[in-house]
């Protein structure tokens, strides 16, 4: 397996400056900030890792360096709302969401405070470092939360979209990232991307696959695969988790005969549980398998095999959805 | 403790009063919700007062001034005993405060800033508030804004790791605008402070993570107004500020100075009669 990086020898600082992802967060946050918009960036010592150091040369004063120190960037982050700024902190999923959980809970979202998270290096996209750097617990945990929207972009062009449409929200947001090096799906310009409302690739009477973040683009390649085997697909990517476009799954339920949710998280109160609920909610008369991680801690390796042992790269969608479409539906 | 200040006596004699008070309605609050934080409120109750009375540019009626001072209460266990203050300052009507704690009430135990006009940030999980007051001294200085913020931390709280990531955070940014203020009536709920993990000391700590540090007698009225205005008045500061007040747990009543237990507690029809005279010096 190819890496992403070039056959010389290189250090970690360079990685986010390739990093469409990456790229897209810093610039669009930059955009907002010249436009006038009260954006304020900060970082717990990961400002490489994410790229906000090209936001903190831009606008030094508007950029605070936490340290490490996860837990007091997001109380102060709560804090900073309350002078008219719109803070944007990130840090790895796993800290961000697993170690500031009570004060996102507590500070920011029972306070209403409209802080921006930026869970980035999500799922199992940290690979061979292990456990304490996978987050794939963040979705459910954030998505338990009370006025907390949750919102986990496909890639770099609806992070962007989504950072933008986020200016005039009102609640706190979680976004969820991956590395930033992902493949795109979008083309920019013609992306209409609105909070909560999932965007309907293709319809399918057989099946429909519903995934999230970096899972958009392996569902799309995995669908076409299907179809040229006679299988009538379709594919939605439901960039917010929470909350949830009930509207799509009700019409899918009632058009299509399984849905397959995909997501680069545990199988428990991600995006499967999300839409699991909205089945049984509504009595929908249609089948679901939720694939993801299965509830364990997941190996380690680099990111691309994990996806690969994981079923989580297309070839793997796809053997899995067959497996479905045959009647098969096992928990791993 | 302070010889001789510039306060005159009728400010002097004002938060004296207003202590008292804070003190009396705690116990009326607190028979309303049959559990409470007497020995919390009673440690600080001259500190609140001083605060409130003389030294937070406030104004009364307009709890979202923007110019204001911020106060967030650490300590959130003891909002009992800033609700009335409040109602004084004009921000929610009495009747508010006569229902406290029941169904639908806004004021319970711990602040809630969505629900209760004049509190700047809710609070209740020990150790954050600190770092709310960090956001919000930074947020100060990016808006160009004059005013200060007074964090009232418990000194139990000081147990808390992220208090002291926000103190090494102030220090590091030279937030001047940011005062903490340390209610060291030493007693937390399993007991003494110090017995169960030693957070001295203090002054040295605290001026190792780089602040500027004061000490009070917390309950000397007149010693306590100077030093906050003192804190207020500088301009030329150039680090954080902590004040350690030096407090008695459960002032004015004699027991409850003594017995860690009563860090919460209920008092009979009985014996609240006798705690209304012993804080009014009666008995």
């Amino acid at each position: 397996m190819s890496t992403n990086q070039p056959q010389k020898s290189w250090q970690y600082r360079e990685v986010a400056t390739h990093a469409p992802g990456l790229n897209a967060l810093a610039d669009t946050l930059i955009e907002l900030a010249e436009e006038g918009y009260p954006v304020v960036a900060g970082s717990a010592d990961v400002m490489y890792s994410n790229n906000l150091v090209k936001f903190a040369e831009r606008f030094p004063d508007r950029y605070i360096q936490f340290g490490i120190s996860e837990q007091n960037m997001v109380s102060a982050a709560a804090g900073l709302t309350t002078t008219g700024a719109i803070p944007f902190v990130g840090t790895f999923a796993s800290f961000l969401a697993l170690l500031c959980c009570e004060q996102i809970r507590t500070d920011v979202a029972y306070c209403a405070r409209p802080v921006r998270l930026i869970g980035h290096h999500s799922g199992i996209s940290m690979g061979f470092y292990g456990t304490s750097h996978h987050a794939t617990e963040d979705l459910a945990i954030m998505r338990s939360i009370p006025d907390l929207t949750v919102i986990n972009p496909a890639d770099s062009a609806s992070l962007a979209a989504a950072i933008r449409a986020s200016v005039d929200h009102p609640h706190p947001i979680y976004f969820r990232m991956s590395r930033g090096q992902e493949p795109e799906v979008y083309e920019a310009t013609s992306l209409n991307f609105e909070i909560g409302k999932a965007i309907e690739h293709s319809q399918g009477e057989d099946l429909t696959l519903i995934a999230c973040g970096i899972e958009v683009h392996p569902a799309l390649e995995a669908a076409k695969v299907l179809r040229s085997r006679g299988v009538s697909v379709g594919v939605i990517d439901m960039h917010t988790i929470k909350p949830i476009d009930r509207e799509v799954i009700i019409g899918t339920g009632n058009f299509s005969k399984k849905i397959m949710t995909i997501e680069e998280h545990s199988v428990i109160g991600g995006l499967g549980g999300a839409v699991a609920e909205v089945i049984t909610d509504e009595g929908l008369p249609i089948k679901l398998c939720r694939h993801g991680i299965y509830d364990e801690y997941a190996l380690i390796g680099p990111p691309t095999h994990l996806y690969r042992h994981y079923q989580l790269d297309s070839e793997g969608i796809v053997k899995k959805a067959e497996q479905f479409l045959g009647g098969k539906n096992e928990f791993k | 403790m302070v010889a001789e200040t510039s306060i005159d006596v009728e400010t002097i004699q004002r938060v004296t009063d207003k202590a008292l008070f804070i003190r009396e309605e705690t116990i009326r609050l607190i028979s309303i919700a049959k559990v409470g934080h007497y020995a919390s409120v009673f440690s600080c109750a001259e500190l609140l007062s001083a605060l409130y009375y003389d030294c937070l540019r406030i104004r009364k009626g307009e709890p979202d001034w923007v110019d204001r001072d911020r106060f967030l209460f650490g300590k959130g266990h003891a909002a009992v005993g800033l609700y009335p203050v409040l109602v004084e300052k004009e921000f929610f009507g009495a009747e508010i405060l006569s229902e406290y704690t029941r169904v639908g009430n806004p004021l319970g135990d711990h602040p809630d800033m969505r629900k209760v006009p004049g509190i700047d940030f809710s609070s209740g999980s020990l150790g954050h508030a600190l770092s709310v007051g960090v956001g919000m001294a930074h947020g100060a200085r990016l808006q160009k804004k004059e005013f200060l913020t007074y964090v009232m931390l418990g000194d139990g709280e000081l147990q808390e790791g992220q208090i002291w990531e926000a103190a090494m955070h102030a220090s590091t940014y030279g937030l001047s605008n940011l005062v903490a203020i340390i209610d060291r009536n030493g007693y937390q709920l399993d007991g003494e402070v110090d017995d169960i993990i030693n957070i001295g000391p203090i002054r040295e700590r605290w001026e190792s993570f780089g602040w500027e540090v004061h000490e009070v007698d917390g309950h000397d009225v007149e010693a306590t107004i100077a030093i906050l205005r003192e804190i207020r008045d500088n301009p030329k500061r150039t680090k954080p500020v902590c004040l350690v007040a030096h407090t008695v747990k459960g002032k004015g009543i004699d027991y409850m100075e003594t017995e860690p237990g009563w860090h919460l507690g209920w008092l009979s029809e009985q014996d609240e009669a006798e705690a209304y005279e012993l804080i009014r010096g009666d008995k």
